[in-house]
């Protein structure tokens, strides 16, 4: 890596880095697995003149089931998350979606944190959050809050995480009951971006009625997006071929791909059709061998 | 099974002997030319340009002077002084060293920062501002034949068009006659992309001038140490730079694959400023720069045709190609041959007619036309030929593996004389195949295919069978800028019986150390353990044209064994002496020669080594050395068949190659271990062309995947599990009956893949797709024939 010149700065506690953050300014960048900004730095089209580690403060790293919620601590490495039991057992997305993340290499660096918190609609984890109904904790001088996923992502590379601040926890609902998820992108080779990805989760009723439901779409809107109209189609329905189909289809409709070298508009919109009816497949299979 | 003729001590041909210099590869102590630093050394980077066609109108480097550690910024205006502003190319073409007023390409070179300290010659080529002028650049090489195209090289002296050379071979008329009359005639524009041999090691060096002795030793990333030598000595001699005065060094190289022949601005650029300078210049690409400016392979485009019986009797081919070459043609071809060896497409089939033609032309790319794990256009000879025959074989309604039987030569045909006027020295093509499809149960998987279409779900099979033509080459017709494509082999033998050979080749990753040390193991006897290989040293190694187009061990192993068979009869007459009897009651057995009859009688090779040195027979000379300068009677002609089966996902058109059996016939295997491992390498990267790898421009000139994000590489992840096996075809004229192996399965694989999708989707309208074959471009040919129906 031949990059600009950079100062780096190891803290050892998160007060540090933000005191950090606020003395340095907007110069400043969080680094916490680097298999983002890194590379960019090594094209120079980032060049931050101080690098803030976060990699030495304890107690960012864990998984665990918490008053209702699965907590993921943000330097929660990707490894970590395939390697969790917790996971393992009942949030069968992660293991579908870390796998499709790059290399073993950069999943023993790179962070669930991280991968949010650079707000590329091209990373796979934001679409998982928005299928899981996830909220994101941000800490900054003045204590934590909490941002659902819906607002968190602002734009290209901006997310709600302000200058100052630290992503320091993913919130998600636990699951319960009949509850299956699933992932799934179309890429190039193993490694690339989602030419596109579809997330789901759903949730099934005694009755076999659909009692929750989260779709998220990646790489195919200029933000990370969740597919709505397909998630109305199929909250309370009873997740019929015809539903799925439908529902599938708004995803296509709703979606905003541009064309790259990956595909067209209109190939784009025909995988997140195919590959949503899959993934909702997928994910009521395991939500019925759940619970 | 092969038999083996020495012991497994003595390690000679046939046995898979583990790779001698792996144990320095593995433990990370190879030592690469970025590995090497000496005393003052000074680096360099290159300022490269935005566009691909613009006048410069200034370069302004006083931002990037002002940086501490900054040493000079040389630009083309400097090097124009010295003379040094324009090289030759290995086509006898020229090409900028750096650009005096106009660039041709994107990512040409334009200035190159010199500073003491690697960071800082980026920040200073970051701090370099140059002005420019674009124009809008010729990127269609079809449009660039317009004769209202404007003219890219006003630079050569008369001009008047973009053509660089035509090329024709074959007997025009009498194959225009047959296609004329032949019941069927299949006919195919194909493009066979633009691609990047991308090896893991990007190009560099490290020149050394040294100005109180007047020499300069070069550290290089280059397959031909010898032939470079000499380019430097032609080019700079006018400074001086004389040939005795230049030492080129050639250490571990990682991967060349034909990209590390020519020799590129970058070389001659750090050369340049070492000698004004006398400090050494380091100067290594990154990948991008690698990717983007390095030689391009391929970018054919070929109309090809086919003309046979309405019962699939191939009768004729016609191919024309325009070859885009770029700003330069900088291919590394035989000069007598432009199109390298395209003219063995007319593959392993018996017919008699054959015209082929090329155009070639200059567009605003990257200068190239390197033999990317080729030998020289086989690989685009190859795809045309093996996609023709599988048209032709859909067309009239036949099996594609009956219609190749049908046709292929026999083996009572050889040597068989080609429409082309190629002399094919052995083969047996119906063997291979047939191994081939027993291999993978062809009918088996015939059977199954039309119970998957049942039931909508898509796989296909596909075959290559081909025939690859390496070993340049004998002296009469193969030569780079005049020196005969020649190579040697030097064996030393010390007094205990160990030995040093050296030879002009350059391994890059092919294992020279362990097969020359074990084809010298089998001539002499001794074990190859004990046979230290070297190369690379223009200073120590006898001279050669280097390793590429699978020529290494047609033409340097040869030489090996014919050094170490003129020690044998030097042997032969020592043992003669040391036992007092004549040589004719002496008998050979690997490792010693003992007297007929008396099998307790004899000498070990150690033995008449040491008396070499201790007790040599009067009259003749001391010492045990030999060197073989060996000058090949005809090119080799390696074959395969090859079968592959893909599945394809009929709902996102993904593309699984389920099983690919590849059987070659290298002729004799000197270490079948090694064979297997190149065979795996090239089948890697004869499914990079298939299915990912394609450099693309826009019109603009710009390219849109210049970096590893999108220049799709194939990993382990992508390749499936190689199926490797082999019938053995010695080379008759061979001295240890090999063929060479390294290029065969890039070669071979393409078409076997292609032809395997195209059958996949073949009932549903679709005879032709272009490579790579990639998801998206099948979706939209299916698309197109109303598979997905109106609506996707």
């Amino acid at each position: 890596m031949i990059a600009e010149n950079f100062n780096y700065d190891a803290p050892s506690t998160l007060e540090e880095a933000i005191a950090l953050l606020h003395q340095y300014g907007d110069d400043a960048k969080i680094l916490a697995g680097g298999h983002s900004l890194v590379p960019m730095m090594k094209l120079r089209f980032a060049s931050p003149t101080h690098l803030i580690d976060i990699n030495n403060i304890p107690g960012l790293s864990y998984i665990k089931e918490e008053d209702g919620l699965l907590k993921i601590g943000a330097m929660t490495k990707e490894v970590e998350v395939e390697e969790s039991e917790i996971i393992k057992n009942k949030y069968h997305i992660f293991g579908d979606a870390t796998k499709l993340i790059a290399d073993p290499q950069v999943r023993n660096f790179g962070t669930l944190g991280g991968n949010l918190a650079h707000g590329d609609a091209a990373n796979d984890h934001p679409a998982v959050m928005f299928a899981l109904g996830a909220s994101v904790e941000i800490t900054g001088n003045q204590g934590k809050r909490t941002v659902p996923i819906d607002e968190f992502f602002h734009g290209f590379y901006m997310t709600a995480v302000q200058h100052g601040e630290v992503l320091t926890e993913i919130q998600i609902p636990a699951a319960s009951g009949n509850y299956g998820s699933a992932y799934h992108k179309a890429e190039r080779k193993v490694g690339d971006y989602a030419t596109a990805g579809v997330a789901a989760m759903v949730q099934i009723g005694a009755d076999g009625r659909c009692t929750k439901v989260g779709i998220g779409l990646t790489n195919v809107n200029s933000v990370p997006m969740r597919a709505s109209r397909s998630e109305e189609a199929l909250l309370g329905s009873d997740l019929s071929e015809a539903v799925i189909n439908q529902a599938a289809q708004y995803a296509s409709e709703d979606c905003n791909p541009s064309a790259d070298l990956r595909g067209d508009e209109d190939y784009k919109r025909h995988l997140v059709k195919v590959i949503t009816k899959r993934m909702l497949n997928l994910a009521i299979s395991r939500a019925k061998n759940q619970g | 099974m092969i038999k083996c003729k020495t012991s497994k001590e003595i390690g000679g041909m046939g046995h898979s002997k583990k790779r001698k210099e792996d144990a320095r590869f593995i433990q990370g102590k190879g030592n690469y030319v970025d590995d090497i630093k000496l005393p003052g050394m000074l680096y360099m980077d290159i300022v490269r340009s935005p566009y691909a066609y613009a006048k410069i109108k200034s370069i302004d480097a006083t931002k990037a002077l002002e940086i501490p550690g900054v040493i000079a910024v040389v630009t083309g205006k400097d090097l124009e002084k010295y003379n040094l502003h324009w090289m030759p190319t290995l086509m006898s073409d020229t090409q900028m060293v750096l650009p005096t007023d106009t660039v041709m390409y994107q990512s040409q070179e334009v200035a190159a920062v010199i500073a003491t300290d690697r960071y800082v010659a980026r920040d200073g080529k970051e701090a370099v501002v140059v002005d420019y002028e674009p124009m809008k650049p010729l990127m269609d090489p079809f449009k660039a034949m317009d004769e209202e195209a404007p003219v890219l090289r006003p630079d050569k002296e008369g001009k008047t068009d973009n053509h660089i050379w035509h090329w024709e071979v074959g007997d025009k008329e009498k194959t225009a006659d047959i296609f004329n009359s032949a019941d069927v005639v299949v006919k195919q524009q194909m493009h066979i992309p633009r691609i990047h041999v991308a090896s893991i090691e990007t190009c560099g060096c490290v020149a050394a001038y040294d100005k109180v002795e007047n020499h300069l030793t070069m550290y290089m990333t280059t397959q031909a140490p010898h032939a470079i030598r000499t380019v430097i000595a032609l080019v700079a001699g006018h400074v001086g730079l004389t040939e005795e005065k230049i030492r080129v060094i050639s250490p571990d190289i990682g991967g060349g694959f034909g990209g590390k022949v020519p020799v590129y601005p970058g070389y001659v650029i750090a050369i340049a400023v070492s000698f004004l300078t006398g400090a050494p210049i380091k100067w290594i690409e990154d990948r991008s720069e690698n990717l983007q400016a390095d030689s391009f392979a391929r970018d054919y485009h070929i109309t090809a045709e086919m003309a046979g019986t309405s019962d699939g009797k191939i009768q004729a081919t016609r191919f024309k190609v325009l070859a885009d070459h770029g700003y330069t043609d900088a291919s590394a071809n035989p000069s007598k041959f432009p199109t390298g060896l395209f003219s063995i497409g007319t593959g392993s089939y018996d017919y008699g007619a054959a015209y082929m033609e090329a155009d070639a032309v200059y567009t605003n790319k990257p200068p190239g036309g390197v033999a990317y794990r080729c030998s020289f256009r086989v690989t685009e000879a190859v795809h045309a030929i093996e996609r023709m025959t599988d048209m032709f074989a859909k067309k009239v309604g036949k099996d594609p593996a009956q219609l190749r039987m049908e046709n292929f030569i026999k083996k009572e045909q050889f040597p068989w004389a080609s429409p082309t006027g190629w002399s094919y020295d052995s083969g047996d093509y119906h063997a291979g195949l047939k191994l081939a499809m027993d291999t993978v149960g062809y009918d088996e998987l015939r059977k199954e295919q039309l119970e998957l279409r049942k039931e909508g779900k898509l796989m296909g099979i596909g075959i290559s069978t081909f025939t690859e033509v390496v070993g340049a080459g004998p002296a009469k017709d193969f030569d780079i800028l005049g020196i005969k494509m020649f190579d040697s082999a030097e064996i030393r033998v010390h007094p205990t019986g160990k030995a040093i050979a050296r030879f002009g080749t350059k391994s890059q990753g092919q294992g020279h150390e362990t097969t020359y040390a074990q084809i010298i193991a089998e001539e002499l006897g001794i074990p190859m353990e004990h046979i230290q290989i070297e190369e690379g040293d223009t200073d120590t190694a006898p001279y050669g044209l280097g390793t590429y187009a699978s020529r290494s061990t047609p033409t340097a192993g040869a030489a090996a064994a014919m050094a170490a068979r003129k020690l044998r009869d030097k042997a032969k007459k020592i043992a003669a002496h040391l036992m007092e009897v004549s040589e004719q009651d002496l008998e050979w057995e690997p490792g010693k020669f003992f007297v007929k009859g008396a099998p307790e009688k004899s000498k070990t090779i150690q033995e008449i080594v040491f008396a070499a040195y201790t007790n040599h027979p009067e009259g003749m000379e001391g010492g045990f050395e030999a060197t073989h300068y060996y000058d090949p009677p005809n090119l080799t002609f390696p074959s395969g068949a090859y079968i592959c089966i893909v599945d394809v996902d009929p709902d996102t058109c993904d593309i699984k190659v389920r099983r690919f059996v590849a059987i070659d016939d290298c002729g004799n295997i000197i270490n079948p271990m090694i064979v297997q491992g190149q065979v795996h390498g090239g089948l890697t990267q004869g499914i990079a062309p298939a299915m990912y790898e394609e450099l693309i421009y826009d019109e603009a000139g710009n390219i849109l995947n210049g970096t590893f994000m999108d220049y799709l590489v194939p990993t382990a992840v992508e390749s499936p599990s190689w199926e490797t096996g082999h019938t053995v075809t010695p080379a008759p004229h061979h001295p240890i009956g090999a063929k060479g192996v390294g290029e065969s399965p890039t070669v071979g694989a393409p078409p076997a893949i292609v032809n395997a999708i195209v059958d996949a989707v073949h009932h549903l309208g679709i005879d032709h797709l272009e490579i790579p074959v990639t998801p998206f471009k099948l979706y939209k040919a299916l698309k197109a024939k109303g598979y997905f129906g109106d609506n996707a």
